[in-house]
């Protein structure tokens, strides 16, 4: 295992140097059944659970501390499901950075990881999003249909980042968080406004109410 | 979808679904039988919360409609022998049908799969097949081909089949098109009962997917395999059978809530009523299955079928634990055209109060999560939470608690109000098994109320195990389980002592003074 993310988000080195804190919206796409909530609770519970499928989408957030800059990952766990396809736009709509989600046992996750890449590369120039190519379910090693070549070829192909992960033994889980936040720094990142800062909402004082309205920034933000 | 509550508030205007506005200031002190509606233990004081369907009546009078245009279908001659035919063949095709086995491994051809109490079938206008409740519907397609040709055939002479009786077994057809859903059913259940619940499973799936999209499907595509769509939900179907036969609130029409003191549940309702937004049109916190509180726009109503379709799906999935969920879902009694889009989150991971906020804004999820903190605020502000979770603690109460002797259980709903409130199972009933057969007795005792011919108002029934009475009046309905050694005198003196109680505890076991934004 790599190095340990920091996951306390209050330590005593951020908080003696106010560090900016940027949102990121990530989006996990792919077939129903790949893993992707399983993913997304390794990435911010640090444990494994079996899910049950997802329904419509789930949000959930991280924060991951660089040396510069802290992350703030905002993370939309698409279903699979075919029903659902037709809100999944809404989603990866202006995401930083995509995960793209196959099962390393089943082939058929494999082509429709290819058939949502398609998707998606009509709706971003290379360079704006950070797509990623995840082989996930690693610990069914003896039942592997999708080669770590293959893979890693089909990234090296179409520009994409690849790893091979395991939601179940949380195999290269973290690093593949760490790799995209650091990706997500130099391509988008060094674009100027690409990320927007993201500010602790303040304690609602109730007598104020009438005055301040805490959540009107971050109420025009459309998943 | 910035339109759509527009839409869907136009279909309430025909007037049959508005709730009455009832005066209720005058409430009786005293509540004796012969209650009118609006002032019966439980009725709300302010105004009705739900659609104020005639429930189990609304559910069918569309299926009524129809019967009164198409006559009923012609047992004798001909058609019979076709029928027999048909039947005879389907006997033959199932036989030799090769097993299948996927999630539901079952073999379709064994005797334990034909003895099911209960087969529910959904196939389309085509005959291709969409849902079995037991085995695979690969295994299925030429029963349900089969079942198919029975639908057309007597369409074909411009009629509709509504129920076959054989051998202890009856079989009921729902057409809704472009789905066919067929119950197949050895319980002594009515063809009403029936066909109330495929109605729900029909519901369900439009739920889905809408009724429009649905329809736009098969117009493109008649033979559209339409289990592409439904993937990974088969278990939201399978849940709500399994509701069906346990939920009494599925059987009265009707929810429970969580007992609570009044003054609790004033302040949680009024914090969610201050954390409004604009395209804010339910706000739902759930406990379990027990409704805390129910917010509505002002205006709008939310029918119980639909309800139960929310609680189907919190209850359904663990995927909502982990975060927020945002979801389509489109209410079928609300408007079948288009999608709502509920926020779904549990107020702590490990929390059984689930809050429900349904928007009619897809792009509405930061709003809604907003609402949420707002009214977590207000919440902790105000500390009601501690007391809420308190009462998490004891969601129910035991029936000793009425001080009635021989009385086992009951269900009493407020129809003015559409909720019901039940003590827990005693022992006697607490094995699944024991609590289906219940169940089964309720749910006889509710045909023989509700019959479409000759409904009745009271029914005593002695049993080995049991005695029942029920009693329907225009204010409730009442259903009350005794030991078998209750007597008649003893069930109807029961009775008022009973009302008696909960107009005693109303305040906690209903929801009096529901609020809109």
């Amino acid at each position: 295992m790599g190095e340990k993310l920091p996951k306390v988000p209050g330590d005593p080195d951020t908080l003696s140097r106010p560090m900016r804190t940027l949102r990121v919206k990530m989006v996990l796409l792919g077939s129903s059944g790949v893993g992707k909530s399983s993913l997304a609770l390794q990435f911010c519970k640090d444990e494994f659970r079996r899910t049950s499928p997802t329904v419509g989408c789930a949000y959930l957030t991280q924060v991951v501390h660089l040396r510069e800059v802290t992350l703030r990952f905002e993370i939309w766990d698409t279903a699979g499901e075919e029903k659902y396809h037709s809100v999944t736009p809404l989603y990866y709509r202006g995401a930083h950075a995509a995960l793209l989600v196959y099962d390393i046992s089943n082939r058929d996750t494999f082509i429709r990881a290819q058939v949502w890449l398609r998707e998606l590369e009509k709706q971003y120039l290379s360079g704006s999003t950070v797509l990623w190519l995840v082989g996930n379910k690693g610990d069914l090693e003896q039942r592997r249909q999708v080669s770590a070549q293959e893979g890693q070829s089909l990234a090296n192909d179409r520009g994409l980042f690849f790893t091979e992960t395991s939601a179940l033994s949380g195999d290269q889980v973290e690093q593949l968080l760490l790799g995209v936040a650091h990706r997500v720094c130099e391509c988008v990142g060094a674009q100027q406004g690409a990320l927007s800062e993201w500010k602790e909402t303040p304690h609602v004082d109730l007598c104020h109410r009438n005055t301040f309205n805490p959540f009107a920034s971050c109420c025009k933000v459309g998943p | 979808m910035e339109g759509d509550s527009q839409r869907a508030s136009a279909s309430w205007e025909n007037g049959t679904l508005a709730p009455g506005e009832h005066l209720r200031s005058d409430r009786a002190d005293s509540p004796l039988p012969g209650l009118v509606e609006g002032t019966e233990p439980g009725a709300g004081q302010k105004s009705a919360m739900f659609v104020h369907a005639q429930s189990f009546e609304d559910l069918t009078a569309e299926a009524e409609e129809e019967v009164r245009r198409e006559a009923e279908i012609n047992k004798s001659g001909d058609g019979e022998e076709e029928l027999k035919v048909l039947v005879g063949e389907k006997e033959q095709h199932s036989s030799d049908m090769t097993s299948e086995s996927r999630t539901k491994e079952e073999d379709v051809t064994s005797e334990a799969w034909r003895s099911h109490r209960k087969h529910v079938f959904v196939l389309s206008d085509a005959g291709k097949p969409i849902y079995t409740r037991y085995g695979t519907e690969e295994a299925l397609s030429s029963t349900m081909g089969v079942m198919m040709a029975l639908v057309s055939v007597v369409e074909a002479e411009k009629n509709i089949i509504r129920s076959i009786q054989a051998d202890g077994c009856k079989v009921v057809f729902l057409t809704k098109s472009p789905l066919v859903l067929v119950g197949v059913s050895r319980t002594c259940q009515s063809d009403k009962e029936l066909l109330r619940e495929l109605h729900y499973i029909y519901y369900q799936i439009v739920s889905l997917l809408t009724l429009t999209q649905l329809n736009n499907i098969f117009k493109n595509k008649q033979n559209y395999d339409l289990r592409r769509l439904l993937a990974g939900s088969e278990y939201l179907t399978d849940n709500l059978l399994t509701r069906l036969e346990r939920d009494p609130g599925l059987l009265l029409s009707a929810v429970t809530c969580l007992p609570l003191a009044s003054s609790t549940r004033d302040t949680v309702s009024s914090s969610l009523q201050a954390a409004k937004s604009k395209n804010l049109v339910f706000s739902i916190l759930l406990a379990g299955d027990r409704l805390v509180t129910l917010l509505r726009k002002k205006d709008q109503f939310l029918h119980h079928i639909d309800l139960h379709l929310v609680f189907n799906l919190v209850g359904s999935s663990s995927s909502f634990r982990e975060g927020e969920g945002w979801t389509p879902i489109c209410l079928p009694k609300f408007n079948t055209a288009g999608f709502f889009h509920a926020h779904i989150s549990y107020l702590e991971p490990a929390s059984e109060l689930c809050l429900i906020l349904v928007s009619t804004d897809r792009e509405d999820f930061f709003n809604m999560s907003d609402c949420k903190k707002r009214f977590m605020e207000r919440l902790s502000k105000r500390s009601a939470y501690p007391a809420l979770k308190e009462a998490l603690k004891s969601p129910t109460y035991s029936v000793e608690q009425v001080g009635i002797p021989e009385l086992r259980h009951f269900l009493y709903k407020s129809k003015s109000s559409g909720l019901y409130t039940s003590p827990e199972f005693p022992d006697v009933y607490k094995s699944d098994c024991e609590q289906e057969r219940l169940m089964g007795l309720y749910q006889d005792l509710h045909s023989s109320l509700h019959h479409p011919t000759r409904p009745l108002r009271y029914v005593y029934r002695c049993g080995d195990t049991e005695n029942l009475l029920a009693w329907v009046t225009s204010g409730f309905e009442l259903y009350l389980c005794f030991s078998p050694l209750g007597t008649k005198a003893l069930a109807v003196a029961a009775v008022t002592k009973l009302l008696k109680w909960i107009r005693k505890e109303e305040d906690r076991l209903f929801i009096l003074s529901p609020l809109t934004y």
